[in-house]
């Protein structure tokens, strides 16, 4: 469904995207691990059209994307990103949010879209004409994934969905993103910096370290704890948790 | 224990007055804390910053505080005067906020930030403050101290910022930390260096740390004892070694629907809120 090879970018003189290449099947879920820095966003910015400088190959649904991306792109790839309070916009009701995209696609027929929408998320028909900030984080979130769908689209484009959420509420979100990816057949490309997470929602794994994959493993490697590279295992062994011994092993990798 | 006891609180209350109404952000906190690490945990809104702040008389303007005690070595912290309030935060109990980004000044340099700290609290000239504020850098792991002392914030990267937030509220020897959140914006390998440089610099020196997070098992990880707050309660108390053994089924709650690396896709089990959790009798 996705294929990527050889993606180079460039930000100025910075070589941020280092020959990074991976595929995701169709209703495939894929990983992107690692630190701040390490380009696991650029590269979901990079397949949206965000970025202009890079070189490279980029196929989605058998179809290789050039420097602009046309409407219907957005049609099948959609993306949501890591801050729910940031993303929404504050003065626009969850109605007027969700019926925009509609809007910009021409697909009529709004008020039954975002009606659906909004039960696909689990939050009822009470939140259509509310704002925003009468919300709860995780409430907004959810309607940020609605406005994602609504266009039904076949791939999304998540980046650090839960990072600025509870525990308990990102139990919830990620429950959500699985059932989705089941119910409607989606493909997922997730980025973030929490292995776990990363563990929990995807089959295939890739860490990323100053803008190169530096290691592959499947979900199940990363369970057994069976990392090749040294700066994988850093990265395993910090997230068990604080453990003096541990920390003073770490190496910087800047 | 008792001989060494710090701070004392007891029926701590802190609420506000909001545009729509009175809110109580925490309710009836008591804890006793010695030269050890106690862990604050609990998910926005429980009330584990309120709790941090009320102790360093930081409650804003709209709120207000109540509580049986609030003693802190000899000083009853629940009426001091603004004066009495300065002799206390910063030389003797401080603080570690978030992000280094915002809490340091953006257009003062970090050996200028740590020297106005230092000589808030020590008559010393220029030129000794400067000396210990080096040291201080050094000993936060700085590998080059005199750079980053000519350095501005934006300058260092969050991890080196957090490291100055260090040095700079440990510069003064304060015998309580209390540090909110002081990692969350960090990676995670540098949360830990972060982390055992606060651990070695406290243990050194006997300070007594407060360590507020959302991170159940970090800081289960890292201190003593965690209370676990709800709702502006203390729902449990529990040494952090037994943390697998906890009762309160909020805390189990927040243990099992963290994501785990087993493999396993099948979905995570949803915390179920239960209104008793914020009205029952916990003693």
């Amino acid at each position: 469904m996705i294929e990527i090879e050889n993606l180079n970018v460039w930000f100025g003189e910075n070589h941020v995207l280092k020959d990074v290449s991976f595929d995701v099947p169709l209703n495939g879920s894929f990983g992107l691990v690692g630190e701040s820095g390490s380009g696991k966003s650029t590269v979901l910015r990079t397949i949206t059209g965000l970025v202009d400088d890079w070189e490279g190959r980029i196929t989605i649904a058998d179809k290789n994307l050039g420097p602009k991306r046309d409407i219907a792109f957005y049609r099948d790839v959609q993306m949501v990103f890591q801050d729910p309070f940031g993303s929404l916009h504050p003065r626009h009701t969850i109605d007027r949010i969700l019926s925009e995209p509609v809007d910009v696609h021409k697909l009529g027929n709004s008020d039954a879209r975002v009606i659906e929408a909004l039960k696909q998320v689990g939050l009822d028909n009470s939140f259509r004409f509310r704002y925003p900030h009468q919300l709860s984080g995780g409430q907004r979130q959810r309607v940020a994934i609605a406005r994602a769908l609504i266009l039904k689209p076949k791939i999304l484009l998540l980046d650090e969905p839960t990072s600025a959420l509870d525990v308990s509420i990102q139990a919830e979100v990620l429950n959500l993103l699985s059932a989705l990816r089941r119910d409607l057949g989606l493909t997922y490309i997730m980025v973030s910096h929490d292995l776990a997470v990363v563990a929990h929602m995807c089959d295939d794994i890739a860490i990323m370290n100053l803008g190169r994959i530096v290691e592959r493993a499947t979900a199940r490697q990363l369970a057994d704890g069976h990392l090749d590279h040294p700066y994988s295992q850093q990265l395993f062994r910090a997230a068990a948790g604080y453990d003096r011994a541990i920390i003073d092993s770490f190496v910087d990798w800047d | 224990m008792t001989q060494d006891l710090i701070l004392s609180v007891r029926n701590l209350h802190v609420g506000f007055n909001t545009a729509k109404g009175a809110i109580e952000a925490v309710r009836g906190v008591s804890f006793d804390l010695g030269r050890e690490r106690l862990g604050i945990v609990g998910e926005s809104g429980s009330g584990k910053s309120q709790t941090g702040r009320a102790i360093l008389g930081l409650t804003a303007a709209n709120g207000h505080i109540r509580a049986d005690r609030l003693q802190f070595h000899d000083t009853d912290l629940r009426n001091l005067s603004p004066r009495d309030w300065r002799k206390v935060r910063g030389a003797r109990i401080s603080m570690i906020m978030q992000d280094p980004k915002y809490s340091l000044n953006p257009v003062m340099t970090v050996g200028d930030q740590i020297i106005e700290a230092y000589r808030e609290h020590f008559k010393v000239n220029n030129r000794e403050a400067k000396r210990r504020a080096i040291e201080m850098l050094e000993s936060v792991k700085i590998r080059d101290p005199e750079l980053v002392f000519k350095s501005y914030p934006h300058e260092v990267s969050g991890g080196m910022g957090q490291r100055v937030m260090i040095a700079m509220m440990l510069i003064p020897e304060p015998e309580l930390i209390i540090a909110d959140e002081p990692t969350s914006a960090l990676d995670v390998t540098v949360q830990l260096q972060v982390m055992a440089i606060l651990d070695d610099l406290v243990r050194e020196r006997g300070m007594a740390l407060i360590f507020i997070s959302h991170d159940l098992h970090l800081v289960s990880s890292f201190c003593d004892r965690v209370l676990v707050m709800y709702q502006g309660r203390v729902v449990e108390e529990i040494a952090a070694s037994n943390l697998d053994q906890a009762q309160h089924p909020y805390t189990r709650g927040l243990l099992n629907c963290l994501p785990k690396m087993d493999g396993n896709h099948a979905d995570l089990p949803v915390l179920a809120r239960d209104a008793a959790w914020e009205t029952q009798d916990l003693t």
